[in-house]
């Protein structure tokens, strides 16, 4: 079910400013791709235009083509609505829904849109969606109890199963680590690897060694001066990129020397 | 409408969509039913407060020319409103000059003097007042204080009768514009100390440590850092209890026996009546024409108020884009 | 009060500072002197009066005998700021506890069960009618005021987002808080005066005139309310692919919805003791009337004002009974109103 997308000629603006310039890749179905580069640079901004996630900010509004899986995701008949179930997210800071409890956290995606199963369909969903995001074990006796009551890192996993509850196409995953622990970043890490071979997965992260470690193909982004849009640099496959990346700012944001 | 874009539905099915193109339309409908009615509550307000005006004044105008017997013991409406405004103004003032020292004593006990434990339930204290009825305060204020207050009307007149606030001869039943004062200035404390306690609170903590750090005692902080800083605050908050005040109808229409008159003195049994106490107590036998008077002065307290709460949102305004720069 | 803090360097650092118990032992002094006079027979002001002055001049002067002037400031400033606190208590204790005690006096199963109708002499009467009218007129403005709040509210916060409507509305929701509930009882007045009938007084109107007060304090709270619900939730659900009025109905409202009961509550508790407005347009009556739409209708703080206007002694009796009904029934609010607050608010127990 995975898809791959193609990202030609982005230009993202917010109200007048134009944000990051001029995108051109294409992401491959079942792999990982990593977005790395400093911050500002407008890494976090596409991965959201990717499932139109940037239309909550005010003002924001996208030039080019975005497809997956040869549909355009901005065609004026597109539901935006339809686009984010199809591609889910994970975002920076786990985010359970406090009213609900792990069980209806897992469920939110199908319940939110009042889709009509039965106890046993749901059930599955629950300890499908749990098992994938490496959850269940830990937490199938105690279901009933509220997600804000996890640690850290099992918020998140708890976030990533309820994206993946839905059964999207896409997972898009912004920084989902950098508020968790070594610990929660290796099971975070591990599951990533796992979930590799059901979906296409788009991950913006600040670590480099995290990139290294869990990506198949890594974008770097960068801004051309300060004050001017951010622009992807290089797009190659990770092992490429670590080892003998074709630009030199690249290489000199990798081996630290960033200038 | 809004400058948002976020999930404003489109009706029409979609590549994407193809699967469920119901769906995507009842996402349209509810989203344009949930927009619509929050929209039409906004309208709302700005109607209903459009309506205070107008009717007020369709209703309310007449008011302004009826047969002069409607205006005793006056024989026109701007004689008759004028002492009422005074009495409405005096009144106010008398209970702000009594609350808003306490008020501020009070909101800087909770905010850097009270130990940290006892702060939380005595401001809760402080809340409790708002919390009481203002009927429950014009019983109170006409049967019990104005009682007590008699012995401290006679010091007045007998130590300070010179002044002409004080002239007397005291009240012998204690129902006085300074009890009604006192009563009034009562109810707007919570108010005032909970604005002013607020903004005491958020003195940034570097300043204050700075003022201590030079040796100054805790008071000599509190006016090095934390004054200048809510000076605007305060201001807007003391507005806003004035605002309170004139508008304050059942404490000042329960203690006292008023009649238009315009007295500075405020311990005698001579007392000018306030705007919205004369309406509690003349509304009873109001024919259509007397009727009409009452809403014309309400709607002068409406504009008299409407000024004063709008200036203190100025202020209060006016501060906060400078603090945030 | 810590004024010993150095314990150990008894010299230099501790020069001229008084004790600890100082400030503790002379407003217990000037208590007991107040306290004194009032037993002589001074009347409580003056003996409440006397206690405050015995107090703030003793503190600092003691203070300056041993230190200097700066300190003797710092003394008597904060002697006077104690003193504020403690003389606001004083209104609100009396006040609480003559209630109490003038309301017991009156309180009985006739009291709450009776109204006024054909009562004369000695016959006992009571406030049944006024608490029925209450209970109506109070529901009725929630019905009306509580959806426009929290309506408006998801406008600012949700819809607005900071356009020229949204702004206009917050402005004038200011302006609303500020209006004189008098002027809110005149206002329905004249709106029913002048579409149905020159002489109306009926319940409905009272209702109008209430949620025009209550219209404001709902939508502030709830406002404030809806704004505390993280951002990333309404994220979360919008990536889930949820559409943005679902996202409100099921992610942000019940997320929010403690802070919004309790806003709520206290508003309901801040209106159901307003007098004036009913006075003017509700009127009153001493029969139990349940139809909102016809006739005067009474409710329990303008029985407790037209009791007290007969100016007997009955009178002034059945209005203390009234009005200790009435604030039981506000504190009950305020109470409920803080542990919905508590049982709603979202859970992160384990």
């Amino acid at each position: 079910m995975a898809k791959s997308i193609e990202i030609s000629d982005l230009d993202i603006y917010y109200g007048d400013f134009l944000a990051v310039q001029g995108v051109n890749m294409s992401i491959k179905a079942r792999s990982v791709t990593a977005f790395i580069g400093p911050s500002g640079c407008g890494k976090s901004t596409v991965l959201r235009s990717l499932n139109r996630m940037h239309e909550v900010i005010p003002g924001a509004r996208v030039e080019g083509k975005i497809a997956i899986a040869g549909q355009s995701l901005y065609d004026s008949a597109v539901d935006p609505v339809s686009v984010r179930r199809m591609i889910g997210m994970v975002f920076q800071r786990p985010n359970p829904f406090p009213t609900m409890s792990i069980y209806e956290n897992v469920l939110a995606g199908n319940r939110l849109n009042s889709k009509k199963m039965k106890k046993s369909e749901a059930d599955d969903i629950v300890e499908r969606s749990l098992k994938g995001a490496n959850l269940w074990n830990e937490v199938k006796d105690r279901l009933t109890k509220p997600g804000m009551g996890l640690s850290g890192g099992q918020q998140q996993r708890l976030c990533i199963a309820r994206a993946i509850a839905v059964e999207p196409q896409v997972l898009l995953m912004d920084e989902p680590c950098s508020a968790l622990d070594p610990i929660s970043t290796s099971a975070i890490e591990d599951l990533i690897h796992e979930l590799k071979s059901d979906y296409t997965i788009v991950i913006v992260t600040h670590n480099m060694q995290q990139a290294a470690r869990v990506s198949d193909e890594t974008g770097f982004f960068n801004l051309k001066a300060a004050g001017q849009p951010g622009h992807l640099v290089e797009f190659n496959s990770t092992q490429k990129m670590f080892a003998n990346p074709d630009n030199e700012a690249t290489e000199a944001y990798i081996s630290g020397r960033f200038g | 409408m809004s400058t948002i874009t976020e999930p404003e539905t489109n009706d029409s099915g979609s590549p994407l969509d193809t699967e469920v193109p119901e769906k995507a339309r009842k996402h349209a409908l509810g989203d344009r039913i949930f927009s619509g009615l929050s929209f039409t509550a906004g309208i709302t307000i700005m109607v209903a407060l459009a309506g205070v005006f107008v009717f007020l004044f369709i209703e309310g105008y007449p008011g302004l020319s009826v047969d002069e017997r409607f205006y005793r013991p006056k024989t026109d409406f701007w004689s008759y409103v004028g002492p009422l405004v005074f009495g409405t103004t005096y009144a106010a003032i008398i209970a702000l000059v009594l609350a808003v020292p306490f008020a501020i004593g009070i909101a800087l006990f909770i905010s850097h003097y009270a130990p940290r434990r006892l702060a939380g339930p005595l401001g809760y204290v402080i809340d409790l007042l708002a919390a009481i009825p203002s009927v429950v305060f014009g019983l109170w204020g006409g049967r019990a204080l104005a009682d007590q207050m008699k012995p401290f009307l006679i010091w007045l007149e007998d130590t300070l009768g010179f002044l002409p606030f004080f002239g007397g001869p005291a009240s012998v039943t204690g129902r006085t514009l300074l009890t009604a004062g006192v009563v009034l200035a009562i109810m707007i404390l919570p108010i005032i100390t909970a604005i002013s306690r607020e903004i005491f609170l958020q003195t940034p903590r570097l300043h204050e440590e700075a003022a201590l750090a030079l040796g100054a005692t805790r008071w000599e902080m509190i006016r090095m850092a934390v004054f200048p800083y809510a000076r605007s605050g305060m201001v807007s908050a003391t507005m806003l209890g004035l605002g309170r005040a004139l508008g304050e109808t059942m404490a000042v229409a329960m203690v006292l026996s008023a009649s238009p008159i315009v007295t500075l003195n405020i311990i005698s049994s001579e007392n000018p009546a306030t705007i919205a106490s004369n309406i509690a107590s003349n509304y009873k036998e109001a024919s259509p024409d007397r009727q009409a008077v009452l809403i014309a002065t309400g709607l002068i307290l409406f504009a008299f108020t409407f000024a004063v709460n709008f200036l203190a949102r100025y202020v209060a305004g006016r501060s906060e884009r400078r603090m945030a720069r | 009060m810590s004024t010993t803090t150095v314990t150990t360097d008894a010299g230099t650092l501790r020069a001229g500072t008084l004790p600890s118990w100082a400030p503790l032992a002379v407003a217990g002094l000037s208590v007991a002197l107040g306290a004194l006079a009032w037993i002589l027979g001074l009347s409580v002001v003056l003996a409440v009066l006397l206690a405050i002055v015995v107090f703030v001049v003793a503190l600092p002067g003691w203070s300056l005998a041993e230190k200097n002037r700066r300190a003797a400031t710092d003394r008597l400033v904060t002697a006077l700021i104690w003193t504020a606190f403690s003389v606001a208590v004083v209104p609100l204790v009396w006040l609480i506890a003559l209630v109490v005690k003038e309301g017991f006096a009156t309180l009985s199963p006739e009291f709450l069960t009776y109204s006024m109708r054909g009562v004369v002499g000695d016959e006992q009467g009571g406030l049944y009618h006024a608490a029925i009218g209450t209970l109506l007129v109070t529901v009725m403005a929630a019905l009306i005021s509580v959806p426009i709040g929290i309506f408006t509210a998801i406008y600012l916060v949700e819809y607005g987002k900071k356009n020229r409507l949204a702004k206009v509305i917050t402005f004038l929701v200011d302006v609303m808080t500020g209006i004189p509930s008098i002027v809110a009882g005149l206002f329905a007045l004249a709106l029913f005066v002048l579409l149905i009938d020159p002489a109306i007084r009926w319940g409905f109107g009272g209702a109008v005139a209430l949620s025009l007060l209550m219209v404001p304090t709902v939508v502030r709270s709830s406002e404030e309310m809806l704004r505390l619900v993280p951002d990333d939730l309404r994220e979360a659900s919008y990536a889930l692919g949820v559409p943005k009025w679902r996202t409100i109905a099921k992610v942000v409202l019940p997320t929010a919805l403690g802070g919004i009961v309790t806003g709520v509550v206290l508003a309901i508790s801040r209106v159901i003791g307003e007098t004036a407005p009913l006075l003017v347009v509700a009127g009153f009556t001493d029969s139990v009337n349940t139809n909102l739409f016809e006739d005067r209708m009474m409710t329990l703080p303008v029985y407790i004002f037209t009791q007290y206007a007969n100016a007997t002694e009955k009178g002034y009796a059945y209005a203390w009974g009234g009005a200790l009904v009435l604030i039981i029934i506000v504190m009950v609010l305020n109470l409920a109103a803080r542990l919905i607050g508590k049982i709603f608010a979202p859970k992160t127990g384990r």
